[in-house]
């Protein structure tokens, strides 16, 4: 065990995928010289030089369509594109090829290549640099979506992402890279996809999050229990497909009551699927109607008191559990 | 001494290969318009985009490739997929439906693939697959398999940024890719001078790769500029490009009414067709006569009706086969 940040332990995960497995090779946009944008690939180039390091041009649909070539010829290609909100351009590639030509082959082809992207607003990068995806890309059958909350599950879960033979969508919310913690050294530590974790116990109420939304979460319960004395469960779900809905219905019948924290839009999110499966498997154990504490449906304003005003905050989800105990 | 024929002017092809070609060319054009009628009959559901006239482009160009070449290739990828060597009973049967088509029925027309074949599918985004075809190209390379890959698509792609994507990045990246394209001179419905500021070829040049415009309809033409090609990509000097002007007969789908272009446009055309001129050329210099013609066409004739019986008698995937190759697991293999 190592104390490290989330974009080390990422570090830590590729070089020893790499080191692993010589068909994984990395391309992306100043993934080389530049150390990547969130200095995730730094000293990579250095150390497994330009055949397996590729800085490309500003070419999103093209280089995740020459990934799936790639992985369609047999490398498993993980192709980094800097962030989410450019990931629109690709989307045709992602949505219509790789998330689909296993399928439309009858198994004879098969995509296994990483697709990297940060995520996230709360930085004041204005609406067009601000998009939280990743019940877009759950959406789609075939893709599989990890969204890691923590340093130790960055890493597990990324070299779980190169030992499958699908494409997997790797969405590190950009809060979350600075956020220290205690990471396994060990080479074969993987976290299997669709294994929800449980972060904190509790009986009152199961608080639902992923990704970036996961800390408003366990900051709320934290409060709850200072000053309410109500104890929640928070439950980080780390991929959103495969979704392990199991843990959170286990965690809902105990509690019965459920609040889905999510740093996407609330119209149309994956919070609206996570709501809908618990009153589908769990609607007798409900004490409230599950809440939904999501992003206002506006685009993220650049200034700050407005952008905090849109998206969820720790008081939203400490009010979102009060209402659930008011008569 | 033995006879010897002259084969048509500038070409080296035998009597065998040139025959070859006009067998292939013959059952691509019949192979679709069987398929036109099966359409209409309601055998054949979904988009169905008919390869008549463009015959000479699949034959010519697939005839240059060896057999660890890839090919990817665009919608309209009936004649690609035949060319290529595909069981043309698992490819009407992939029509169909069915279970036995060479996608298991799950593709239909626009999406064949045979991966045995080195046919890694027909893409119906288009220039969707472009950017594949750069990074098989990768693989290529980063394995030293020494394959190439042969990329068809239509005049409709070159507007599309992925064209152009694609293109730079096989250049910069130096990949063994052959860009094909099949200039029909219509994308849908519209034509090809008010699609494009300038020429296909002058795009690829641009891009510093080699870039030829060849006659679609003349399929030695078609395969001596693949051969170039192909030779160029997999001696390691990186894509090459080509420009077959073509034409299609049929409209774009079985739904086009065609209300974009005269009568007399597609009869001009059809004066160029290939099938008919490599007939009168291999007639000419004494390679063919009307009794092996006559045997060609019985043969096409039997192979595209055992196809539709095929097809036919083939059962349906099974409903519980739905969720079949979703993800690809380990116990797959």
């Amino acid at each position: 065990m190592a104390e490290m940040r989330m974009r080390d332990a990422l570090r830590e995960a590729l070089r020893e995928e790499m080191l692993r497995d010589e068909t994984i090779f990395l391309m992306g946009e100043d993934i080389g010289l530049y150390g990547g944008s969130y200095a995730v690939t730094k000293g990579l180039l250095e150390e497994f030089g330009e055949a397996r390091v590729i800085d490309t041009p500003i070419a999103e649909s093209g280089i995740v369509g020459a990934g799936i070539g790639a992985a369609m010829g047999g490398l498993h290609p993980m192709v980094e594109l800097m962030t989410i909100n450019f990931s629109f351009l690709a989307l045709d590639q992602i949505v219509n090829s790789a998330a689909k030509l296993h399928h439309m082959s009858n198994g004879q082809i098969h995509v296994p290549m990483v697709i990297r992207m940060a995520s996230g607003g709360g930085s004041q990068l204005a609406a067009t640099h601000s998009h939280s995806l990743e019940g877009m890309y759950a959406h789609f059958p075939g893709l599989k979506v990890v969204c890691p909350s923590n340093a130790a599950d960055a890493k597990g879960l990324l070299k779980r992402a190169f030992r499958d033979q699908n494409t997997v969508i790797f969405i590190e919310h950009t809060a979350n890279y600075a956020i220290k913690g205690e990471v396994p050294d060990d080479p074969d530590f993987l976290i299997e996809f669709g294994v929800a974790n449980i972060l904190r116990e509790g009986t009152d109420v199961t608080i639902v999050g992923y990704g970036g939304s996961v800390h408003q979460a366990t900051r709320a319960a934290a409060l709850l229990e200072e000053q309410e004395e109500i104890s929640a469960e928070v439950i980080d779900l780390r991929t959103l497909q495969p979704l392990d809905m199991d843990t959170v219905i286990a965690s809902v019948k105990k509690t019965n009551r459920c609040v889905i924290v999510e740093d996407a839009w609330r119209f149309g999110g994956f919070g609206g699927e996570l709501a809908s499966q618990v009153m589908e498997r769990a609607f007798d154990w409900l004490d409230a109607p599950v809440a939904r504490v999501a992003c206002k449906d506006v685009p993220l304003p650049y200034n700050r008191n407005l952008e905090f005003a849109a998206l969820p905050s720790e008081e939203d989800v400490v009010d979102a559990v009060l209402g659930m105990f008011k008569e | 001494m033995t006879t010897e024929t002259t084969s048509p002017a500038g070409t080296s092809l035998g009597a065998e290969q040139l025959g070859k070609f006009l067998y292939e060319m013959m059952l691509i054009r019949h192979f679709e318009e069987k398929c036109g009628e099966l359409y209409t009959k309601g055998k054949i559901r979904g988009f169905l985009h008919l390869y008549t006239g463009q015959e000479a482009c699949a034959v010519g160009s697939m005839a240059a490739l060896e057999e660890r070449d890839k090919v990817v290739t665009h919608y309209r990828d009936h004649g690609h997929a035949l060319a290529r060597g595909l069981d043309p009973n698992r490819v009407m049967a992939e029509l169909f439906g069915k279970a036995t088509g060479v996608s298991g029925g799950r593709g239909g027309s626009m999406h064949l693939y045979d991966v045995s074949k080195g046919f890694l599918g027909g893409y119906a985004i288009v220039a969707a697959h472009l950017p594949l075809a750069v990074g098989l190209g990768m693989a290529s390379n980063m394995k030293s398999e020494g394959y190439v890959t042969l990329c068809v698509f239509g005049d409709g792609s070159v507007g599309e940024g992925e064209f152009h994507e694609a293109l730079n990045l096989s250049v910069l990246w130096n990949t063994p890719t052959i860009f094909f394209c099949e200039n029909n001179l219509y994308g849908m419905g519209v034509p090809f001078h008010a699609s494009l500021s300038t020429e296909i070829p002058k795009l690829a040049a641009a891009y510093n790769m080699p870039a030829v415009s060849v006659d679609g309809m003349d399929v030695i033409a078609v395969h001596e500029a693949t051969n170039k090609a192909v030779d160029h990509a997999r001696s390691g000097k990186g894509p090459y490009f080509i420009e077959a002007m073509t034409y299609r007969y049929r409209g774009h789908s079985m739904s086009d009414p065609e209300l974009y272009r005269l009568k007399d446009e597609v009869e001009e055309h059809r004066q160029r067709d290939a099938i008919e001129r490599l007939k009168t050329q291999m007639m000419e210099a004494g390679q063919l006569d009307e009794a092996r013609y006559q045997e060609f066409a019985e043969r096409v004739d039997q192979v595209v009706d055992e196809s539709v019986e095929f097809a036919e008698r083939s059962p349906q995937p099974g409903i519980e086969t739905l969720y079949d190759h979703l993800y690809k697991e380990p116990s797959d293999g």
